[in-house]
């Protein structure tokens, strides 16, 4: 290990995690209420962040504030991304209940690949510029950390940098993250989703429309997703690689445990920190494996703890 | 599928109840149609088409596209075990055609076997990787599972760019294979290779076909329909899944194996995504999963499909020139999923279950609807 970008590295992590945590949370939600995997979750962030630059360039013909842009486009994003959600919904996962999971894991792969495509032919394939941000990236706060006595420094270049962008996506991650969480807990509709999670038949006898708690989680998903897809694009930019980034976050539900918003949480900061932490390593065959270690991680969670950290324990064992 | 057969329509011996072509028809109409289409790639070797001919492109062309049929219906059936048989999804058969792929062409470049050879022996490597990554079924199944393949499917391409880098191509993401040679022919191009995919694909469909009516297939059906059930009727569940994994890496390492010898290349530079591995999931849907004809019928309509996107693109290309690379790439992706998606909707059991459907009406015409 590289000890002086170890601290350097355990920020960035975390707050990559945090943006993690959001997107794994957008999945969880959705397989509580309708017990679906939702893999077409990183390409629904792709279609917001996307969505959110057209609008943005839209916008930007008629004012020159970039805070007013970036927030009616942000607003614009967020209702096609409740629209779009709730057409997925009702077109293509409603007329899959009660088919096997493999059908329905199948269904989100299909809706991946014509978003995919669909993104492509509008955008086209090249990365996009001047996706709109409030801080640009140089902004950031420098705390300067004194070498030792001897003059080594404790950690690289004498200071640890923590990019402004990166922290408002982590904060803005974490606040979405606990107003979900109470919403889940204290809110009607909320508890409804968490009713029919745990049994639809039940859930329709005291009088939820579960067709109508299925598309609201929907919709929900889809405006975590494209708030999620707003903080990477902010960070690296808007490009169709932006869903393969948040395949990442399927290690950290299984981490957290499935049915848990804590546990996803948890889980996507622990693994964007396994992401930061392996590239301040010394071999490069190492440092080369940040794309990989969640999933290294996953495997290792799969065959000791399968039902992750947080999750319920009914998890089927043969 | 002895459910649809009319009435009066007996088997009179053992044989014939056992056998797949039940009439000498069928015999005589299976062979027919092999022997035609093997003879097709011999049209160029034996001077009957030659590049002076007119529609040389257009063979060519179908040459290309019935190899990669043919190459993709192997990895299709080692899915088919796994998926459609036994019930297991697998999100890495891609990254399993490409460790066959890098078997077989370095067997062929660094000991010099023939591709006789090389072909089953990437068949056995890839099965003992595939038994790595068929592990974790030991404890988990469903949506576990499938992030365990997908899991295989990151790691997989990642050590072949990270390991041994003198001989799987390092950073390059590619290393050459060698045009395989039988006898001093060599096999160069499409055309060559569609003689060795076909015969493998022979062997493969002969192989799965009688597979699946085994104890190994039966067992793997009980496995999918009730696993509960298959071990108290004393089917060791481990060992049968471990098996169809074995089964599933293994056909996808021969038909990694062919493609490298296609492409005369392997490695992450020719495109072992996962979209692969979501493409030939999907093919299995479209086709019929748990079926002979299946993966048949699957790569057969995807593959022409894809092509047809692929004019479909280009021609649309021409008419927008500014647009050229967007409109190249995006109809592939969109076609597909449009397919898939209302495939699941409307014939969730797939294009075999149509042709059943299909042959059940043609006898009964005309009371069929």
């Amino acid at each position: 290990m590289n000890w002086q970008l170890v601290p350097q590295k355990f920020i960035d992590g975390t707050l990559q995690g945090g943006v993690l945590a959001l997107i794994a949370i957008g999945i969880v939600l959705i397989y509580r209420s309708s017990e679906i995997f939702n893999f077409a979750q990183g390409h629904m962030l792709m279609v917001g962040a996307y969505l959110t630059w057209m609008f943005a360039q839209i916008i930007q013909n008629f004012t020159d504030s970039k805070g007013i842009v970036l927030t009616i486009a942000v607003i614009l994003a967020i209702i096609s991304a409740i629209i779009l959600g709730f057409l997925i919904e009702r077109f293509a996962l409603r007329p899959m209940t009660g088919q096997p999971l493999l059908s329905i894991i199948l269904m989100t792969l299909g809706l991946s690949q014509l978003f995919e495509g669909l993104i492509s032919l509008g955008f086209g394939v090249e990365p996009l510029q001047g996706f709109p941000t409030v801080f640009s990236s140089a902004d950031s706060f420098k705390i300067p950390i004194a070498p030792r006595a001897d003059g080594t420094p404790i950690v690289f270049l004498n200071q640890l940098t923590i990019p402004y962008t990166r922290l408002a996506a982590f904060v803005v991650a974490l606040i979405a993250c606990i107003a979900l969480i109470l919403y889940f807990r204290y809110t009607d509709t909320g508890l409804s989703m968490r009713a029919t999670s745990e049994n639809h038949e039940l859930a329709r006898s005291v009088g939820i429309r579960v067709p109508r708690v299925f598309g609201l989680s929907w919709a929900i998903a889809g405006i975590i997703a494209t708030l999620g897809g707003i903080l990477l694009a902010s960070i690296s930019g808007v490009s169709t690689s932006l869903a393969l980034v948040a395949l990442a976050a399927f290690p950290a539900i299984l981490l957290g445990g499935l049915e848990s918003f804590a546990g996803a949480m948890l889980g996507g900061v622990l693994i964007g920190l396994a992401q930061a932490l392996v590239q301040a390593s010394k071999l490069i065959e190492v440092r080369n494996s940040f794309d990989i270690a969640p999933y290294v991680l996953l495997l290792v969670v799969l065959v000791f703890i399968p039902e992750g950290l947080f999750g319920e324990k009914r998890i089927e064992r043969i | 599928m002895a459910a649809l057969r009319p009435a009066g329509d007996y088997d009179e011996s053992y044989i014939r109840d056992m056998s797949f072509l039940r009439r000498p028809w069928m015999n005589w109409f299976t062979w027919g149609v092999v022997i035609i289409i093997f003879l097709l790639p011999f049209l160029e070797i034996w001077g009957l088409i030659s590049s002076a001919n007119a529609g040389y492109a257009r063979y060519t062309w179908w040459m290309n596209i019935l190899n990669r049929i043919a190459y993709t219906i192997v990895a299709l059936q080692g899915l088919n075990i796994l998926t459609g048989l036994t019930g297991q999804i697998s999100l890495g058969q891609a990254a399993f055609m490409l460790v066959g792929g890098y078997i077989s062409a370095l067997a062929m470049t660094h000991w010099g076997l023939p591709i006789v050879i090389t072909i089953p022996l990437a068949a056995i490597g890839t099965g003992l990787i595939g038994l790595l990554f068929g592990l974790p079924s030991l404890r988990v199944k469903g949506f576990y599972l499938a992030m365990a393949t997908l899991a295989a499917q990151f790691i997989i391409p990642w050590l072949s760019r990270n390991l041994w880098k003198d001989y799987l191509g390092g950073t390059n993401g590619s290393i050459v294979a060698p045009v395989p040679t039988i006898f001093g022919y060599e096999f160069s191009g499409s055309t060559n290779m569609f003689i060795i995919s076909f015969v493998t694909l022979v062997i493969t469909s002969v192989l799965f076909n009688n597979m699946i009516r085994t104890k190994l297939g039966r067992a793997f059906v009980s496995v999918r329909d009730n696993d509960l059930a298959a071990e108290l009727l004393g089917v060791n569940l481990f060992s049968y899944k471990l098996k169809a994994f074995y089964l599933a890496a293994a056909f996808a390492g021969i038909a990694g194996a062919l493609r490298a010898h296609t492409e005369r290349g392997i490695g992450t530079e020719f495109n072992y995504t996962l979209d692969i591995s979501v493409l030939f999931l999907g093919m299995l849907v479209i086709g019929g999963m748990g079926t002979n004809l299946g993966p048949f019928l699957g790569a057969i309509f995807v593959i022409l499909l894809d092509e047809g996107a692929i004019i479909l693109g280009e021609t649309i290309a021409h008419a927008f020139p500014d647009q050229a690379g967007a409109l190249q790439t995006s109809f592939r992706p969109i076609v597909f999923g449009v397919t898939l998606i209302i495939f699941l909707i409307f014939e969730p059991r797939g294009l075999a279950h149509r042709w059943y459907l299909f042959k059940a009406a043609w006898r009964l015409r005309p009371f069929a609807r």
